[in-house]
Parts: structure tokens; C-alpha cells; sequence
């Protein structure tokens, strides 16, 4: 397999898993979404040296994980590129406050440590809250639940489009390149002099496939917005967790 | 009373085509196109490559707009203004099932119109499940689209023009990459739908098994309109126009 269909099997494995049966799965994406959004904003809030009351909030995640059986693995094997992306972006911290904060033994740690294990931290908090949303609500009930929250029609539509037509270009994409590799059998990647060529019939072949697939969209009816129909509605369950989550992350966040 | 209404009913043409002519730039590919199909009735549509069977399905849908001549679906007359009911009333199956189903779980693929439609939840999900039970994929239902096999992605194609309720039911090519058994299961299932349907094929063995009309199109005219046992037997009309006895008559 090659990078192209790893990343088309990897969205149709989140979908699977998303769409799979279990009580995190089972409970209202709204409830989900909102839980997810109050966390993200209250890791964000917490102050670049409050490293203890940040660590706190993980209670949330970690129930999460182990509760909904989600593995930890994937996690750092889907997000590996954003969550070194957030390491990189505190790493240059220490260098610039240096100030003693405490002392850990012999090593004096300082206000730039802190705040750059503080600033990774929210990263990676954030980076594993959203995964876990993704993995437990599949994209049409997050569309909806946004919808809910009155995010305008059209931020969800281009959401929504954004998602399918990925795998639109991808899987044109891979035929593309399996056509080019079995007819080159001796070279490790397509040659420079083929890229103009290969980039030029993805574009149009994928501008055809897309049209055939809104052309798909605009017979059964689309008229700009997904529809917003749900078989799920809210019950005690989903009212539980919603409440629940937020009263406990709200507790830990000002006490 | 009754009775004479249902008469009245099954006269009327469901799809009317008139004088139909359309043309990529200046090249003519549909000429005086005229074609009138009844409640119930199963039509296929046939020709050699390039004859305009994909563009006429297109112009019945509204995906090409109508440069000269008119069509009328269930009474309305193809125009802008009456398109949102015209489409309400016409299902497409298209050729190729991956384009056609673009959303995560057969279930959600199959509720997409009627809820584009404006129905309930309620009266989505019995239409959407009436649908699969059609075409016997109930039990698929929230499977994801890219688990399914060709002749399921087929049949997920068709229960989702299904639970529109659609009056005519066009499909292009609809037997294309099925293995026998799923080919045969398509046609019982097709044979079994109450509405009208229009079907293009190459497959002249699937049309004679599906349709009991068929019209044949040579050079973006019609030249055929007959019952399929007629044109399907007629050696020499079918040669004239580039096609082949079905395999099933030529080896008989």
C-alpha cells in the first residue's frame, strides 16, 4: 500500500470507528461537542506557569479513553505530526525566561520550562480532545451538532463538501499513481518530469468526479445545506454527560 | 368512477419528450428526439457508443439544459422554475455507484433525499427503510459505503432513488461490473418495482430480461420504438446500427 491509500483507509477507519457501537459513540454529538469545546476553552485559560492545575484537567481525557476503550496508540500515531508541531512550538521557551520558578532536586527549573511543558500540554490537551470527538461521532452528527449551535449554514456546508471531496482527490489520487507505478515498475516514485502531467489530470479528473457527485447531490434534492435530520435525539444520558463533564471541568478549573 | 379514473391515471404518459434536439456546440447529438412512457412501463434504451443515451438521461434530469423541443415529467414541463418538482419526481441510478453514494453509512446515503425533501424523521426513516428492505440491504444499513461489494454499492444506487419515491426511475448502465448473481439479483429486483423506468444499457441481454420496450437510437435519432422481443430478435436492424444479437439469442 502506498501513502496515498493509507490516508484513504485511514479516514474510512476514523469513520468506522466513529460510527461503531458504544456509549461514548451512543451519547448526543451535541452534548459531545459542546463537553469538548468548554474543555479546549478552559486547558486555554489556565496561566503559563499554573502546570498543576492544567494537569488536573487530563481526568477528563483519560476517563475518556479508558471509558470509551480508545486507543492511546492511534492517538499518537494519527496526531504524531500536529502534536510535534505543538512540542515545537514551545520549545524555544526555555531559552528565553530563564527565571528560577523552583528547585527539583539540583535542577533549577525555570519560568521558561514551565511554561513550555504549560503551552505543550494545552496542545496536546486540545489535539486529543478533538481526536476523541472525531473518533466517537461521525462527520454528518458533528455537521449537525455545529448546525445546532447556530455556526452558519454555509462554514458547515464547506465543512462537510471538504471531508468527502478529500477522499474524492485521494482515491483519484491513488489511481493515478498505481497507473503510473505498474507501468514503471523499476522507479521508487513518480519522476519529476511526469509531476506537471499527473498534477494536471488529478485536477480535472477530480473536478469531474466532484461534479458527478454534486450532480448526485443536486438530484436527490440538495438545495446548499446537508440536511439536518437526526435519529438521535437527546435523553437523560446525553443531558447527564453534558452536565456532568461541564460542572466537573468547571469545578476543576476555579477551585 | 373509480375504475375509469385509474384508466385515466394509467393513460397518462408519466414522461413526455417532444421534438427533443441538443447539440455540444455545433454538433447535433440528439435530433427530433420523441418519446412518450406510461405508469408502470419498462422502456431501455439502446445504441452503439456515442449515440446520446447518457445525454438524453441527462436533459430527463435537468443536468443539461434544453436547447430546443420540451419535456414533460408527470405533467410539468421541464423549466427552471418547475425544477425542484420535476426532480422530485425523477430518480437517476448513476453508471458509476461510487459517485453516487457520498455519504459515510448506507442508511444515511438512502435518508439523504427525503430529508432534503423536508420529511420527518419519522417518515425518513419508513421510506428509508422500505427502500432497503426493496432492494434486500436492511441489514447493511450502517455499513460503511466502501465496505459494500459493487453489486450492494448498485443496489444501496438504486434503494436511494427509491426512497424519494421517485415516478420514473431512470439508470445508466446498470448492470455494468456485476458478477452473474448479482446481475440476476438486480434484474428480480428491477422486475419487481412498480414505477415507470427508463433504462440505458449495452447489455441487450439485461434490457430483454428487464424492459418490455425498447428504442433504439442510431446517430442521435430514434430509430426504433417497439415491444424488446421485436428489436431484440431483428438481426439486421440491430447490425444497421452498430449493435449485436443479445449473446443469449445468438447462441441459441
Amino acid at each position: 500500500m502506498n501513502r496515498i491509500s493509507d490516508a484513504v483507509s485511514e479516514i474510512y477507519k476514523l469513520d468506522m470507528e466513529a460510527g461503531k457501537k458504544g456509549w461514548l459513540q451512543e451519547i448526543h454529538p451535541l452534548s459531545k461537542l459542546l463537553v469538548t469545546i468548554l474543555f479546549i476553552l478552559l486547558t486555554v485559560s489556565f496561566g503559563k506557569y499554573d502546570l498543576s492545575g492544567l494537569l488536573k484537567m487530563g481526568i477528563y481525557l483519560i476517563a475518556a479513553f479508558v471509558l470509551g476503550d480508545i486507543s492511546i496508540k492511534m492517538l499518537l500515531k494519527r496526531m504524531k505530526l500536529l502534536l510535534a508541531l505543538v512540542c515545537l512550538a514551545g520549545i524555544g521557551n526555555p531559552l528565553f525566561d530563564r527565571e528560577t520558578l523552583f528547585v527539583l532536586g539540583s535542577l533549577n527549573v525555570t519560568g521558561g520550562m514551565v511554561s513550555a511543558a504549560t503551552l505543550i500540554i494545552k496542545g496536546a490537551y486540545s489535539v486529543s480532545a478533538s481526536y476523541l470527538l472525531m473518533i466517537t461521532t461521525p462527520m454528518e452528527d458533528l455537521c449537525r451538532a455545529l448546525r445546532k449551535l447556530c455556526v452558519p449554514k454555509t462554514i458547515v456546508t464547506i465543512l462537510m463538501l471538504a471531508y468527502r471531496y478529500i477522499i474524492v482527490l485521494l482515491k483519484e489520487a491513488e489511481r493515478m499513481t498505481d497507473a503510473y507505478m505498474l507501468r514503471a515498475p523499476g522507479q521508487k516514485g513518480i519522476s519529476y518530469k511526469a509531476w506537471g502531467t499527473l498534477a494536471g489530470q488529478l485536477l480535472l479528473r477530480s473536478m469531474d468526479r466532484a461534479q458527478v457527485v454534486y450532480d448526485s447531490m443536486k438530484l436527490r434534492g440538495y438545495g446548499g445545506e446537508f440536511p439536518q435530520g437526526c435519529r438521535k435525539t437527546a435523553g437523560m444520558g446525553d443531558y447527564a454527560y453534558g452536565i456532568g463533564w461541564s460542572a466537573a471541568l468547571l469545578a476543576v478549573r476555579l477551585l | 368512477m373509480k375504475s375509469e379514473e385509474n384508466v385515466g391515471e394509467q393513460e397518462m404518459n408519466l414522461l413526455e419528450i417532444k421534438d427533443l434536439s441538443f447539440g455540444y456546440g455545433r454538433e447535433k447529438v440528439l435530433k427530433d428526439i420523441n418519446i412518450c412512457m406510461r405508469k408502470g412501463e419498462s422502456v431501455g434504451l439502446i445504441g452503439a457508443n456515442g449515440v446520446g443515451k447518457s445525454t438524453l438521461l441527462r436533459l430527463l434530469t435537468g443536468l443539461l439544459d434544453i436547447q430546443e423541443g420540451g419535456i414533460w415529467i408527470n405533467g410539468l414541463e421541464m423549466k427552471k422554475e418547475n425544477m425542484a418538482g420535476i426532480r422530485a419526481e425523477i430518480g437517476y441510478v448513476f453508471q458509476d455507484s461510487d459517485s453516487q453514494l457520498f455519504m459515510t453509512t448506507v442508511y444515511e446515503d438512502v435518508a439523504f433525499a427525503p430529508r432534503n425533501y423536508g420529511k420527518s424523521e419519522e417518515e425518513t426513516e419508513r421510506l428509508s427503510m422500505g427502500a432497503l428492505r426493496q432492494v434486500c440491504l436492511e441489514e447493511k444499513k450502517d455499513c460503511q459505503i466502501y465496505r459494500l461489494s459493487g453489486g450492494e454499492k448498485k443496489l444501496a444506487s438504486i434503494a436511494t432513488v427509491l426512497a424519494m419515491e421517485a415516478k420514473v426511475m431512470l439508470l445508466d448502465e446498470p448492470s455494468v461490473a456485476l458478477d452473474p448473481r448479482n446481475r440476476r439479483n438486480l434484474i428480480r429486483i428491477l422486475n419487481e418495482l412498480p414505477g415507470a423506468k427508463l433504462i440505458a444499457s449495452h447489455d441487450l441481454d439485461f434490457i430483454y430480461d428487464t424492459c418490455q420496450r425498447v428504442i433504439l437510437l442510431s446517430e442521435g435519432r430514434i430509430a426504433a420504438d417497439h415491444e424488446t422481443e421485436k428489436i431484440l430478435r431483428d438481426q439486421r436492424l440491430l447490425e444497421a446500427h452498430g449493435l449485436e444479437l443479445p449473446l443469449s439469442f445468438s447462441r441459441a
